[in-house]
């Protein structure tokens, strides 16, 4: 009697599920052995074309790409454009476009960087730890602040987003030389130098493995909840084959690009003051410091995962989407479109101004003219990693991988000495190469 | 809803239009192209402000400024365009707007489609891609989900707006049944139709306008079809129709 409760709640699970015809044939292709274990095939592509440019690259330089040192360094370079490429991502997905970030990028910039170098010390004291924190809060207010008016006459007053960002370009370009007549402004606090992953600005190794190592249990508890979630309501889970690769795979990238990261070691003259600084004795032949994850790259990650989650958990994420797949559906449906995208254009805002404050703690100082064409990469980021620009479609990690394609080809190129101009080329041929190859796609798929 | 009136620039798309609506009953709207029939409807669904006259509902009097106040009092629209974001899932398109929530206030996607489920089981049992966007679905799968929207949320009032123009003959069928289930339950029903057929087989009352005027509303059981096409024509009841009128009528 004890057991009845429990067949019927399993007969009716057995109900609900997908009929049993599509499991038991197995997978057959590729494509059905990921369709099956639910993998985006079209971010699996992105991968597999990065590794054919790392490999080929590799081989083009005579083995130069794939050590330490560059992979660190591309780390590093990809984390401004990555961190911008996530929101343009969804200012894309509602149909809009942001042409001024370079510009938004340089005016809050500037002010971050007159805030801490001429300003504030004079009220704290230099080095104060208010200093740091006042400049950079100020200029997150200040990209937020500069994000909703642009994405209010946008979406209140109906001026398409290309010409408001248009316009925006020009003024806040002109704004940024206006704060110091052109001026160059440095040095930054010594603090707010550590966004810029200089010589302070690493977490070391043993901070990196247990960086590595959380990551690698998130992603086991992520799975396990995912399929307790969709047992509980009775839906076909993966295949347990599926869920215990991905893990394993998912966890392998991590160790693997912490191992990478771990076998960068401190430049000798780092490692010597080091040595000094913690008592340790200088032994012959020198100490192998690892630097571990550079600040940039721990702040790109950081953004990474707030901006999936807020893609794709939250309410605010779902409006974003159906407003680029039917607008006229998000209206019906009782959405705010408009002040949804205000929020898009500042929450935009907000991570320019992180990328800023990573840029000119990397320089150590701010200049009017920084930031210049970022726009144009942050967008062919997002594009290369499939967003579309009719809206409704694209995604965080995709983009992010899209800046790291295209940084790839930059890193890889310098690697090679190729001319700069040809590398405007190259990334001009890959941006529209990558949009083709993928509408060529979909039109199969359909 | 009485007296109601909407103007675009000089233009009136609706003139001072009276209609009623019981529990349990369903009411066609019908006229030409253009004669105010959407417009009529979307200032009940909360799509377009009416620039003067008053909906009631229940005896009280209500105000009806956007999509959220109409769902609020019960009134669940199924558009002529569906209104589906083509890019996003079955589940997600049933509770856009109302999405359900886990304890953290994130989205809780499996509650929705398990929700989902249940009310597709109901409505058209064969349905089986929840985790596909819309857009990847045939017609009758997009109705279905649509009217699944407007079903699950205990609507008192149900606006169908063509709902049966982009189908097939056994779907059309289908979405007949669901419209008698929903009138035994006690729901009031609007039904905007082209096809004077089936405003016939599923209407209690038929209520014409021609040029954003009503020209009347009547029992089915009283008037022809002919009478119908007349009033939709001509814009007069079947008693003022004259005999040349009505000869001009059948050529």
């Amino acid at each position: 009697m004890t057991d009845q409760p429990d067949t019927s709640a399993a007969d009716a699970a057995a109900e609900a599920t997908d009929p049993p015809s599509r499991t038991e044939k197995g997978p057959r292709s590729f494509g059905s052995l990921f369709r099956s274990a639910e993998i985006d095939t079209r971010l699996l592509g992105m991968i597999g074309a990065l590794i054919v440019i790392w490999i080929a690259f590799n081989i083009m330089s005579g083995g130069t790409f794939l050590t330490a040192r560059n992979l660190w360094n591309l780390t590093v370079q990809t984390s401004v454009v990555a961190i911008m490429a996530t929101g343009m991502v969804l200012v894309i997905v509602t149909r809009n476009i942001d042409l001024s970030v370079g510009s938004v990028l340089a005016a809050v910039g500037m002010a971050m960087a007159l805030l801490q170098a001429e300003i504030l010390p004079d009220i704290f004291g230099i080095g104060h730890p208010m200093v740091w924190i006042v400049s950079l809060a100020a200029g997150i207010a200040m990209g937020a602040a500069i994000g909703g008016l642009q994405g209010v006459i946008i979406a209140y007053v109906g001026v398409p987003s290309f010409i408001v960002t248009l316009g925006g370009l020009l003024v806040w370009r002109g704004v940024a030389w206006w704060m110091a007549s052109g001026r160059t402004i440095a040095p930054m606090d010594a603090t707010f130098q550590i966004f810029g992953g200089g010589s302070r600005g690493t977490i070391g190794g043993t901070w990196t493995w247990i960086i590595g190592i959380a990551a690698c249990i998130g992603i086991v508890v992520l799975l396990v909840t995912r399929r307790r979630q969709r047992i509980k309501f009775g839906f076909q889970p993966r295949p347990v084959w599926a869920e215990i690769a991905l893990g394993v795979v998912a966890c392998g990238v991590v160790i693997g690009a912490v191992a990478v990261i771990n076998s960068y070691p401190m430049p000798e003259r780092l490692a010597m003051q080091y040595a000094e600084e913690n008592g340790i004795a200088w032994p012959e032949g020198g100490l192998s410091i690892p630097l571990g994850l550079a600040a940039p790259v721990l702040v790109a990650i950081v953004v990474t995962i707030v901006m999936q989650f807020v893609a794709t958990r939250t309410r605010y994420g779902r409006y974003v989407y159906a407003i680029g797949g039917n607008p006229e559906a998000a209206n019906l449906a009782g959405i705010k479109s408009r002040w949804t995208i205000v929020k898009t254009f500042m929450l935009l805002g907000v991570l320019i101004s992180i990328a800023s404050a990573v840029q000119i703690a990397r320089l150590n100082a701010a200049t009017s003219g920084m930031g210049q064409l970022a726009e144009l990469y942050v967008i062919a980021a997002a594009v290369i990693g499939g967003t579309s620009l009719a809206g409704g479609v694209g995604t965080i990690p995709g983009a992010v991988l899209g800046a790291l394609v295209m940084q790839s080809l930059v890193s890889g190129m310098v690697l090679m000495g190729v001319e700069a101009p040809l590398q405007d080329v190259v990334v001009g041929i890959v941006l529209i190469a990558a949009v083709a190859l993928d509408s060529f796609y979909q039109r199969k798929a359909v | 809803m009485n007296n109601i009136r909407v103007a675009f620039g000089g233009v009136h798309a609706v003139d001072d239009v009276s209609v009623d609506l019981f529990p349990g009953e369903v009411v066609a709207l019908v006229g030409g192209n253009g004669a105010g029939k959407t417009t009529l409807i979307k200032t009940l669904s909360g799509a377009h402000k009416a620039d003067s006259g008053q909906i009631t509902i229940d005896g009280q009097d209500v105000t009806i400024d956007n999509p959220r106040d109409a769902k609020a009092l019960g009134i669940e629209t199924i558009y002529q365009t569906l209104a589906l974001a083509e890019n996003i899932d079955a589940a997600g398109n049933m509770f856009l707007g109302r999405e359900l929530r886990s304890r953290w206030g994130t989205l809780d996607d499996a509650a929705m489609e398990s929700e989902t489920r249940k009310v597709m089981t109901r409505l058209n049992p064969n349905f089986q891609n929840f985790k596909v966007p819309v857009s990847s679905l045939s017609g009758g799968q997009r109705q279905s989900i649509a009217i699944a929207k407007s079903v699950y949320y205990n609507a008192r009032i149900i606006i169908m707006d063509e709902p049966t123009a982009a189908l097939g003959p056994a779907e059309t069928a289908q979405v007949g049944e669901l419209i008698k289930q929903l009138k035994a339950e006690g729901i009031g029903i609007f039904l905007i139709s082209h096809d004077i057929h089936d405003v016939f087989d599923l209407a209690d009352r038929i209520c014409v306008v021609l040029q954003g005027k009503l020209v009347g509303t009547v029992n089915k059981d009283d008037v022809t079809m002919d009478d119908v096409l007349g009033m939709i024509i001509i814009g007069k009841l079947p008693s003022d129709v004259t005999e040349t009128e009505r000869e001009q009528l059948h050529g």
